[in-house]
């Protein structure tokens, strides 16, 4: 049974599985989809008050927490859409145009 | 056990024999009987399968993926418009490599309506990735259904398999019938057991997920490769079915053709009307024969090219019209398949019998009467042609 970590754009047709077949959860993690973005939120640490609120709005689990704090962003798997950013009450997330985090 | 039943009743009694875990169910002319049947059994507890009554093909193709993913045995029936309705289904059943058992009753699609018997439907979704079986008779059906789920379900195979019948010249009507007594058929089936599937709870399983470039390609390979599989599959399952039933089935059948110079492929019931017009010729001494397609999915080309090596002329008879302008769909696989021969026969299309055009013992001597002019003159002449229509013109 090969597992997803395992499989690559190098992997022959005769080690994938049939009809492309997931045996094991959660592996969208492996996956670099930060390349889609376009505009990237910037997280500024002094400003935030750990109130939260960018966590569940957060459409793509980018935002990690780590004992009650958040941290930078996951930006893999960040997106862009600027969500965080319409709901931070506080001057502790903007976004600048293109994919880089700067 | 000997019983007068219709085709309709047969795949619905198969059904009960091998008793499914789901069906999703659907009515549509000519195949709304079995559906029907089979909730009578469902009803009477003579049966524990899960019967999902929906409100569109596209939906019960949709139960059937569903379950089969989940780990369960589902069956479905339809018909023409039904069929084209589950089409997106048909390629998501097979490319996620559910071997789901669908029993198809032929009949011709719209427009303009009509309830009769051609194949426009399933050759629609002959590059579905279905393995397609066609039935002659009512005894095919049953037998046909009884070996879908062994072969669909082998895991070098794992395609669904749609069991075809023509509609209501099978579907509706009655025949004598030798059926398998139900132990039999249950040893014959045996547990499905897939090693993966979503109610497997060791083992999390996503069905179905999206597939980029750099994958689709291998995972269209992978199926591909199932489909050859399926050939000896096929057979094997044919040689096991023959030990408990005595019956005997190939990839086609093969009828008076030891050394015919003169020979019809067609599938599906015209084929006794074919079998009774070359007896005829026989009489006669003319050297007519039959290649009756049995496997339309998996297209036995390279087995067709070598029982067709030694005629001189062949009619393709194509019971669906296919708007290629160039002929029907099993003449265009027929024309692919005996095109690797040094020696080729002389190949015409005929396109017949269209929403439930009846073909006669007549028609047939007339094609073959054709045919031998071809042998003796060496001149094809038209080559793609309809036949049974009215015309202003003398038709060919």
């Amino acid at each position: 049974m090969i597992h997803a970590k395992d499989i690559n754009e190098r992997t022959p047709w005769q080690d994938l599985t049939p009809g492309g077949e997931i045996y094991e959860p959660g592996t969208a993690r492996l996956f670099n989809t930060g390349t889609w973005r376009t505009d990237t939120p910037i997280f500024h640490e002094e400003a935030c008050k750990h109130c939260m609120l960018c966590v569940p709005f957060c459409p793509d689990s980018a935002i990690p927490v780590k004992d009650g704090k958040r941290l930078d962003f996951d930006y893999m798997h960040c997106k862009g859409c600027g969500v965080c950013k319409e709901v931070c009450p506080f001057p502790a997330i903007t976004m600048v145009t293109g994919g880089a985090a700067k | 056990m000997s019983h007068r039943l219709s085709g309709n009743e047969a795949v619905a009694y198969a059904m009960k024999q091998i008793n499914p875990d789901v069906m999703g169910a659907f009515p549509i002319t000519p195949s709304t009987e079995i559906p029907e049947y089979f909730a009578d059994y469902v009803a009477n507890g003579e049966v524990n399968t899960e019967y999902v009554a929906v409100e569109s093909e596209h939906s019960s193709m949709s139960v059937c993926i569903a379950a089969q993913a989940a780990g369960a045995r589902s069956v479905c029936a339809t018909s023409s418009c039904g069929l084209a309705l589950m089409y997106e289904l048909l390629y998501v059943a097979a490319s996620c490599r559910l071997p789901i058992t669908l029993a198809c009753v032929n009949r011709a699609l719209s427009g303009p309506i009509n309830i009769n018997h051609d194949y426009s439907d399933s050759m629609g979704a002959r590059d579905s990735g279905w393995i397609q079986i066609y039935a002659e008779n009512n005894q095919e059906a049953y037998d046909n259904f009884l070996m879908a789920m062994p072969i669909g379900e082998t895991p070098n195979v794992r395609l669904p398999v749609m069991a075809c019948m023509d509609g209501f010249i099978t579907s509706h009507a009655v025949e004598n019938i030798e059926l398998l007594e139900t132990d039999a058929v249950r040893r014959f089936i045996g547990e499905y057991n897939p090693e993966h599937y979503l109610l497997k709870k060791e083992n999390p399983l996503a069905v179905g997920p999206y597939d980029i470039s750099p994958y689709y390609m291998e995972h269209k390979v992978l199926e591909a490769e199932a489909m050859k599989a399926a050939k000896a599959r096929i057979l094997e399952v044919a040689a096991a079915f023959e030990k408990i039933s005595g019956r005997h089935y190939g990839l086609f059948e093969e009828y008076r053709m030891e050394d015919a110079e003169l020979a019809l492929v067609l599938m599906g019931s015209t084929a006794g009307t074919a079998k009774a017009a070359i007896d005829k010729l026989r009489e006669d001494g003319v050297k007519a024969g039959l290649v009756k397609i049995r496997v339309f999915r998996p297209f036995p080309g390279e087995e067709l090219a070598r029982a067709l090596a030694g005629t001189r002329a062949v009619a393709v008879m194509d019971k669906s019209e296919g708007f290629s302008a160039n002929g029907g769909p099993l003449f265009a696989e027929t024309c692919g398949a005996l095109y690797g021969l040094k020696e080729r026969p002389h190949l015409i299309d005929i396109v017949y019998g269209l929403g439930g055009r009846d073909v006669r013992v007549e028609d047939i001597e007339k094609v073959f009467g054709r045919l031998a002019n071809i042998a003796a003159t060496g001149e094809t002449g038209p080559v793609y042609v309809h036949m049974g229509q009215r015309s202003r013109e003398e038709i060919a």
